[in-house]
């Protein structure tokens, strides 16, 4: 158990410097989202499942996509969006 | 092997870095003309590449004034204050009590009372639902009137902002040039780029959002029995509504959920917590005794007000989540 929580650390860490470092914004949403999950998994094993399922759902979901939303209205998303405009 | 590692660990990077490989059928738009200094993009102002220009403009500055003795100092004290806070900001780390210690001053006498008689005080058998809806109810009260208050501003500034548009399309009046100040405020963009004949999507979330809505529903009312609460199961809830209106359309939710739905119902349920909740401001909490049963530990129908709480903030929290969402994409709810 304790090999799964360093492991999950690890990751947590990898996933908060690779959103900074990440040259594309889409990709870094994407990147917090599996933090977000990845903490909840870490909550669990902390013993608090309350906070876990708030942080899989504010943090994993309604975040992620008001960060998509945003990424919309600024035309950040990609091609396609730039071409139906 | 070792030439495999090489490659999967460069196309990784190139993916972080964001120079994937690009799609055969992709049109590679002709190289733009070389721009002057200071004419940049607009939109380069939202790309992480502004940094770049704005280097660039710093090195201009300093060879116009020629101060190269103060950018050094610069970086240097910006380097020295780095580490400084770092180091501090490391030392008060370590001096921080251990993790889980049963000595912490947070394990103090106001932990133990909330474990042992928690159940029999609250009646719920989740304490987390019994601490925050029952001996901590007011300061949830203020979370859910923030959430509230947060929603009703931004119906007011984007909501405002369309009327005032409609109006204007339908009686346009021109200034004495001919301009046309149809557009107060920022213009709304509608967004009609959500295809509403995407088969998968469709068929992915007319499987998956009952399910969706049923755990939201679950967690809201097994607030005070199993983990979560209001907030979380809201949370859960507006999901199931934005994936809803991502797959079939704004106007098949505005169906059942509108503007109108969500202040009739946020402004219900803040009202009720307000009344059973309230009175506490005014009597002092100590020594107040519920009328209400609190029932048996376990039971659905226990807890006494926790469940009906509970479903107050689960209904805040789903309108709220949805409203930002409908409102920053379509300035509509």
């Amino acid at each position: 158990m304790l090999t799964i929580e360093w492991l999950l650390l690890l990751f947590l860490i990898v996933c908060a410097v690779a959103v900074s470092i990440s040259k594309n914004l889409l990709n870094s949403v994407i990147i917090f989202m599996s933090y977000s999950l990845v903490m909840a998994v870490i909550w669990v094993l902390l013993r608090s499942p309350d906070l876990a399922i708030t942080e899989a759902a504010v943090g994993a979901g309604v975040t992620s996509v008001l960060f998509f939303l945003a990424l919309r209205r600024i035309g950040q998303m990609g091609h396609k969006d730039e071409e139906e405009k | 092997m070792n030439e495999e590692l090489r490659n999967i660990w460069t196309q990784f990077f190139n993916w972080v870095m964001g120079n994937g490989p690009r799609p055969e059928n992709e049109v590679i738009p002709p190289e733009p003309p070389p721009a002057l200094p200071f004419s940049q993009k607009p939109t380069d102002k939202f790309s992480r590449f502004h940094e770049a220009t704005l280097k660039e403009r710093y090195t201009q500055w300093l060879e116009l004034h020629g101060l190269h003795l103060f950018s050094v100092i610069y970086s240097g004290l910006s380097v020295l204050t780095c580490i400084v806070i770092v180091s501090l900001l490391l030392a008060t780390v370590a001096e921080l009590p251990p993790f889980g210690h049963e000595r912490n001053p947070a394990n103090n006498e106001v932990i133990r009372r909330y474990v042992q008689h928690g159940g029999r005080e609250t009646g719920a058998q989740n304490i987390v639902a019994g601490l925050i809806l029952d001996y901590r109810a007011f300061d949830t009260f203020g979370e859910s009137a923030v959430l509230f208050t947060a929603a009703v501003s931004v119906l007011m500034i984007l909501g405002a902002s369309r009327r005032n548009s409609l109006k204007d399309s339908q009686n346009p009046h021109t200034d004495p040039e001919g301009r046309n100040f149809s557009q107060r405020g920022p213009p709304v963009i509608r967004h009609h780029l959500l295809r509403k004949d995407d088969a998968i999507l469709q068929g992915v979330a007319s499987l998956s959002i009952p399910v969706i809505l049923m755990m939201g529903c679950v967690v809201v009312i097994n607030g005070h029995l199993s983990p979560g609460g209001g907030f979380s199961g809201g949370a859960i809830l507006s999901t199931a509504l934005i994936l809803a209106a991502n797959a079939f359309g704004f106007e098949r939710v505005h169906n059942f959920f509108n503007e109108r739905t969500f202040i009739v119902s946020s402004s219900t349920a803040l009202m009720i917590y307000a009344l059973s909740k309230g009175y506490s401001f005014f009597t002092g909490a100590n020594h107040l005794h519920s009328i209400i049963p609190k029932g048996t530990i376990g039971d659905i129908l226990s807890a006494g007000l926790i469940l009906p709480l509970n479903i107050c903030v689960g209904l805040i929290v789903a309108g709220t989540l949805y409203g930002f969402y409908a409102l920053f994409s379509e300035g509509d709810m």
